[in-house]
């Protein structure tokens, strides 16, 4: 007998009991259920739930985990040593001491995403009397990618608290929520604790704890961990050494899992190949942003922005660029694509798709006080996205109202019903 | 022999719970969300809006019979501003700092639906003394959510608790800052407010479920 029956075996036997929806938030989560609908009717007959969707995407996010402990300690390293001159894979960053400083920065922040988080879902699952809803699988992973290495962990704590009953359950809980709960959480973060979210010395392992032994009489070299980003709304490209593999492949500093570009490509692909992610927002959000970036470039090649202008260093930014630096990638595929705070339509996700990257490149440009304008521009869209529902279902039904208007309806007296319905839609 | 008859007291009881201002007409919001990041200026606006609003109803309600009810408004403006401007005075005259930090606020006291609302709803139709209870019970209610929300944001945000640092020193770190604790920002800022007064809301709704609206 396969460990798959034997576990719906035991859940037949305890259907019921008091223990029965913490058994079964582990069964299903291991399993796909058995049950489906009942033969007959109209209904689709599949056993993939919630959970299976969850599941997919941290599948996707699992080798920009994997990525994310290593490029830790590379950049730890290479802050305190200098960067390899002769680069190799190999060598340079698939090492176990990279990998270390990865477990001991990286991994305590995903054990304490998840279970400050799972705590709070189960208190509001006995609370309410429900099963524990599986909305919190996918953001407790999303957290401690979008997250400075250094954030210390009761803040993630407290933010993740905030995050999930604010962002979610004060709405109802899983599928009810206006805002995305990992960027709520991230949005907190950054505004109660600004000096710990931005600036040179929070995105490399290290440099905050080196300033400080600096500052007080340590003869000891600054680390420098400016991101990209950082560098350029500061006018100083020209002293930022790393080159566009370095970007595309991740070996930049950055939040802990957005630095990939290439594994979050990957993992967009596979979401996009399993039918959980919506194409159409991943590729609006990139056309989005390019557009914009491609005003800016055009407006810096007019030559109407002077080069000491405070814009000028990210204006003149190759327009393709801005999505591979930042967490643009990251955030285009696994945060504007969530199902729930997304728009619904079709028509709607190419809007709201577009208006993310859009605006996202433009907080990048014009607010230097946040060097990352991705979270703000979703949280926005997501504001946005039942409004945009609205309009493109008016829109449909206008449509097809006028269609109703020069058809000729049989029987002829048609009860007035035509006249009826356009009165609904005004 | 009770000071207060039963009914009188629920003009002032009321208002603290079952029927507050803010959390249960939701009015004057405005002024919860700005003065609140500080414990003191949360304190003197609550004691100012009590001053204009139990002046006021006394006031109105001894012209409730002269009053033209074509003008009653202009009327009504011109008392709240009357006393408004005292407060005001007062408060430069004795309390400069404090009144630079409420700044233009302590004018709005004139715009706080509170105080319009319960002229027309309470001082019009009752005599005096009535109408005084109830003023002072409505602001009461008012004053209790913003001292409730001032203490929540001050001593969260700035780590103090009417300017005097109860959690310790955070650029010596000392207190609870020595283990690594830090002020959160974010309540200083106004959606803070929002988000302590909904808490409030919550918090009471849940334990009193039929203040609970249907939908």
């Amino acid at each position: 007998m396969s460990l798959k029956s034997k576990l719906h075996e035991l859940k037949l036997k305890y259907q019921g009991k008091k223990m029965a929806p913490a058994f079964n938030a582990f069964h299903t989560f291991l399993f796909a259920p058995d049950e489906t609908t009942h033969a007959g009717g109209t209904h689709v007959k599949a056993a993939d739930d919630l959970k299976r969707t969850m599941n997919t995407v941290i599948m996707a996010l699992i080798p920009v985990l994997i990525f994310s402990m290593f490029n830790a300690g590379y950049q730890h390293y290479s802050a305190i040593n200098g960067f390899p001159t002769d680069f190799s894979l190999m060598n340079d960053f698939l090492t176990w001491d990279n990998f270390w400083i990865g477990i001991i920065k990286v991994l305590p922040l995903v054990v304490v995403s998840y279970g400050v988080g799972l705590i709070v879902e189960f208190i509001f699952a006995v609370i309410k009397g429900h099963e524990v809803e599986e909305g919190y699988l996918v953001t407790g992973m999303l957290v401690p990618l979008i997250v400075p290495i250094d954030t210390p962990l009761w803040m993630l704590a407290v933010a993740v608290i905030f995050g999930v009953v604010i962002g979610k359950e004060v709405f109802g809980g899983t599928g009810m929520n206006i805002l995305n709960p990992a960027l709520t959480i991230r949005a907190f973060l950054f505004f109660a604790y600004p000096t710990w979210m931005s600036g040179d010395k929070v995105w490399v392992h290290g440099a905050r704890e080196r300033s400080e032994e600096i500052l007080a009489g340590a003869n000891l070299d600054a680390i420098s961990g400016e991101t990209i980003l950082g560098y350029l709304a500061q006018n100083k490209g020209a002293e930022m050494s790393y080159s566009v593999s370095d970007m595309f492949y991740g070996f930049i500093p950055g939040s802990v899992g957005e630095t990939s570009a290439f594994l979050i490509l990957l993992g967009g692909l596979f979401l996009i190949f399993t039918k959980i992610a919506s194409w159409r927002i991943m590729v609006s959000a990139v056309i989005g942003s390019l557009v914009m970036g491609f005003i800016f470039n055009q407006v810096v090649d007019l030559g109407w922005v002077a080069e000491s202008s405070k814009f000028y260093g990210l204006m003149s930014f190759e327009f393709w660029k801005h999505l591979i630096v930042g967490g643009l990638a990251f955030g285009i595929v696994y945060m504007a694509t969530d199902p729930v705070t997304g728009s619904q339509t079709n028509k709607g996700k190419w809007y709201y798709g577009f208006f993310i990257g859009f605006i996202s490149v433009m907080i990048r440009v014009f607010n230097p006080a946040y060097p990352e304008g991705v979270f703000l521009a979703i949280l926005l869209m997501n504001v946005f996205a039942p409004t945009i529902d609205h309009y493109v279902v008016r829109g449909n039904i206008k449509r097809r109202m006028n269609r109703l208007k020069d058809a000729t309806i049989y029987p002829k007296d048609s009860d007035g019903k035509a006249e009826e319905l356009k009165a609904e839609t005004v | 022999m009770a000071l207060l008859s039963k009914k009188d007291t629920n003009l002032i009881t009321d208002p603290l719970a079952d029927n507050n201002p803010i959390t249960i007409q939701v009015l004057g919001i405005c002024s919860a969300l700005a003065i609140t990041a500080e414990l003191k200026a949360s304190l003197v606006m609550a004691i100012s809006v009590m001053f204009v609003l139990g002046a006021g109803n006394v006031v109105i309600s001894l012209m409730r019979n002269i009053i033209p009810s074509k003008i009653r408004i202009i009327v009504q403006l011109i008392v709240v501003a009357t006393l408004v401007i005292i407060v005001d005075q007062v408060l430069k005259a004795f309390a400069y700092e404090l009144s630079k930090t409420l700044a233009v606020f302590v004018g709005l006291i004139i715009t706080n639906c509170i105080i319009m609302g319960r002229f027309e709803a309470f001082a019009l139709a009752n005599g005096p003394w009535r109408s005084f209870l109830d003023g002072i019970g409505n602001s009461l209610g008012y004053g209790v959510i913003l001292v409730i929300v001032g203490f929540f944001r001050e001593l969260l945000g700035s780590g103090t608790l009417f300017g005097i640092p109860v959690l310790g020193d955070p650029i010596a770190k000392t207190g609870l800052y020595a283990t690594g604790y830090e002020n959160n920002g974010f309540m200083i800022i106004p959606p803070a407010a929002l988000i302590v007064v909904g808490i409030i809301i919550w918090v009471q709704r849940s334990r009193n479920p039929a203040l609970v609206e249907e939908n």
